[in-house]
């Protein structure tokens, strides 16, 4: 019994650090590219691009902004581990494309230069880029637990309740009623 | 291990209210889980991680690593499916099972839904057929079953519902928004909406309060404990009648069968991934129907070479769910008002009676939406990214309602589960591989169910609709899986006879959505619950008179 509380208390001890360091990464902002847990940061600046392309800022902040990039990698380091090769190989072409047309990498192109060439990418590799727009989405529109929407700012933009108060706000009264 | 009576395998929808029947009438049962008890601090709002949206994992298992299906599909291409990927035909894998996460509709099925074949005659193909039971032996069961388990909701506004011989125990949680938008229009057309029958507390109910009403509901464990399945009503009552042992995190291998064909108890791995037996008079299997039949598959002896009660090749054929179909309506004015758990409002006027039709369904308006699994969902020619589809996103969030249901499938011999030649699972066991598809029929009648599901929409006021009919390539389950051990009279054309006995061997019986002929055109857990009340009364009273010794 007690090896099985320390190998609890271990796993926990792990993911306590594991979170300290996401957050002091995230906390250094946007310069801190040697923290990402599996992209290099020349995939990462191209990925920014694409996540960006995907969901630009507006009057609410676009993917990156929002930590849609951190969502990705911690995933790619997890339960996305089965996509990396998508990424290694779908952000390459994403740039081979970008030198072939502009002569640039995809992240030095403008806003509508970047957008037509992720509608060729899309029509070039239908399912990597499924793959990107599935990923982005759920990193800029899923629980800010996994480090993507943060704040729950994406929410927020729905005008949704975040903490979501209605349901707490209906069941306590009755509680608090029979207290 | 000390010898039992009965070991109950599964202990979700069916397996929970066998083992509590069986041990308050004094049996001494062991309830095997594969999976854990999840508590009030697993139920984690994790909008990426439940059982309906699955993308980083399933909550409530099983979990992606070791626990691979097959899929062969009508093209013939095989391919190996996770749980957490759609094809594989996921139910949950803890105490509760299914309905520690489920949405929670708690429907009776229709008298019509018992007799499918002798209603509309069975298409060719298909293996469309009568249960060999009634509605009425079933009747009291789903009573039974609506004041243990705990049913909200109110049938008197539709004609249609089944005979019944008093209201549900609870009141309808009152009406959100959807319901008040969709209840006039349904009128209207001539319909007769109603509040949907939810396994729910809408008031103080078995000890626990009632609905929150947060926009977390399906998929989800609830966080106040309102929510009513096997793991908080029936599996408690059977752990406190002091005859029930719970063994979590044990895998059944097979069932063990003496010389003389005669069940002698389970071999199965615990949760340190040892092999262990348990002998006891009687085995029940209640896993669901696509792991019930790989079970008894694996179950091979030398009086049973391929299968546990599969002498005529039966197990693991005609597995069916339901047919998914409906349309989105788009409107002006918001429909959200984030009031739990969103779907409120069916009609069952489509469910029968359609000239050139075999059946139908439900028609329901669809749980809350969260904003993750609102992406896909706009109106037609919406940009998929981009600003355009993040105005998209603003505009119709909370200005969408989604009416949608299970049409009821005309099941196929043809889909069916068998066992993978090569693919194990992290134990060893071969593990399901699904192939087949339900008859084409149904497709012509979910198309048609769009279109009503369209029509109310519009009725109701909405400037743009989406609707979605398909026609899968493969079968679809899910969760609502059914029909792998077909109930029935003849042994050649089922696998458990009417009181979910096998045929070929009288100490083993089956009781879960595996034993359904048909699956009815409304979500299955009631129906699951209520054969598994009939079939306990059957298994006790015969155990009383011949204890199930030869």
């Amino acid at each position: 019994m007690s090896s099985k509380d320390n190998a609890v208390s271990r796993r926990a001890f792990v993911a306590l650090t594991a979170l300290g360091g996401t957050l002091t990464a995230a906390g250094c902002g946007p310069q801190a590219q040697d923290a990402w847990e599996f992209l290099t940061s020349d995939q990462a600046r191209t990925l920014k691009a694409v996540c960006d392309t995907l969901i630009p800022e507006d009057d609410y902040p676009s993917a990156s902004q929002l930590g849609v990039l951190t969502y990705i990698d911690r995933q790619l380091a997890r339960h996305y581990r089965r996509h990396r090769d998508s990424y290694r190989d779908g952000l390459a072409a994403i740039d081979n494309l970008s030198r072939k047309l502009y002569g640039h990498d995809m992240a030095a192109l403008n806003a509508s230069q970047q957008a037509e060439l992720i509608e060729q990418f899309e029509r070039d590799q239908r399912k990597t880029f499924e793959l990107f727009r599935s990923h982005t989405l759920e990193g800029y529109y899923g629980a800010p637990r996994h480090g993507g929407n943060r704040d729950a700012t994406s929410w927020k933009m729905l005008q949704l309740d975040e903490p979501p108060l209605r349901g707490r706000a209906q069941y306590n009264p009755r509680k608090e009623g029979d207290a | 291990m000390k010898h039992v009576n009965a070991i109950v395998i599964g202990a979700g929808a069916g397996g929970g209210i066998v083992a509590k029947q069986l041990a308050t009438a004094g049996l001494s049962v062991v309830l095997l889980e594969r999976g854990p008890w999840y508590t009030a601090a697993d139920c984690r709002k994790d909008d990426l991680r439940n059982q309906r949206t699955t993308v980083l994992g399933n909550a409530f298992g099983p979990e992606d690593e070791g626990n691979p299906r097959v899929l062969y599909d009508a093209s013939g291409q095989v391919r190996t499916v996770l749980p957490s990927e759609g094809g594989y035909q996921n139910n949950a894998a803890c105490v509760g099972g299914g309905t520690l996460s489920y949405g929670a509709m708690a429907w009776r099925y229709m008298p019509q839904d018992f007799r499918m074949r002798s209603t509309y005659g069975a298409p060719q193909g298909s293996s469309l057929e009568d249960w060999p039971i009634s509605y009425d032996d079933l009747e009291s069961f789903y009573d039974q079953a609506e004041y243990e388990i705990g049913i909200s909701g109110d049938y008197s506004p539709t004609p249609f519902h089944s005979p019944r011989k008093r209201p549900l125990p609870m009141p309808p949680i009152p009406p959100n928004r959807e319901f008040e938008i969709l209840e006039p229009a349904a009128r209207r057309l001539g319909l007769h909406p109603f509040p949907i029958p939810m396994a729910r507390n809408s008031v103080p109910y078995n000890g626990r309060g009632p609905c929150m009403r947060c926009r977390w509901c399906v998929g989800f464990a609830c966080e106040v404990d309102a929510k009513n399945g096997s793991q908080n009503t029936v599996i408690p009552a059977a752990l406190a009648s002091g005859n029930c042992e719970l063994r979590t995190g044990c895998m059944a291998k097979e069932v063990q069968i003496d010389e003389h064909g005669r069940a002698t108890g389970v071999a199965y791995f615990d949760e340190h991934k040892h092999l262990q037996t348990q002998t006891a008079d009687i085995v029940i299997v209640s896993a669901c129907a696509i792991e019930s039949a790989r079970l008894l598959l694996n179950s091979k002896s030398k009086l049973f070479p391929n299968g546990l009660g599969n002498r005529f090749d039966q197990v693991g054929r005609n597995l069916q769910g339901h047919h998914y179909t409906g349309a989105i309506g788009f409107f002006e004015h918001e429909t959200y008002d984030d009031a739990g758990p969103g779907a409120s409002i069916a009609v069952m006027d489509y469910n029968h009676g359609t000239p050139g039709l075999r059946g139908g369904g439900a028609i329901c308006n669809e749980f809350i939406r969260l904003p993750i699994q609102m992406v896909d969902r706009m109106p037609p020619g919406t940009a998929r990214w981009g600003l355009k589809h993040k105005q998209a996103m603003r505009q119709y969030f909370k200005r969408n309602i989604a009416v949608m249901g299970p049409t009821q499938q005309i099941p196929s011999a043809d889909a069916r589960i068998t066992l993978d030649p090569t693919v194990k699972d992290k134990w060893g066991l071969p593990v399901a591989r699904i192939s087949g598809n339900v008859h084409p029929h149904t497709f012509d009648i979910g198309e048609v169910q769009s279109h009503r599901a369209e029509a109310w929409l519009k009725e109701a006021g909405a400037i743009a609709t989406s609707r979605f009919a398909g026609r899968p390539t493969m079968v679809s389950s899910g969760q609502h899986q059914a029909g792998t051990c077909r109930m029935g009279n003849d042994p050649h054309s089922s696998v458990v006879n009417r009181h979910c006995q096998l045929h070929d061997v009288d100490n083993v019986f089956v009781i879960d959505s595996s034993v359904h002929v048909t699956n009815g055109g409304f979500n299955p857990a009631l129906t699951i619950m209520a054969v598994a009340y009939y079939a306990s009364e059957s298994l006790v009273s015969n155990w009383k008179g011949t204890r199930f010794r030869s």
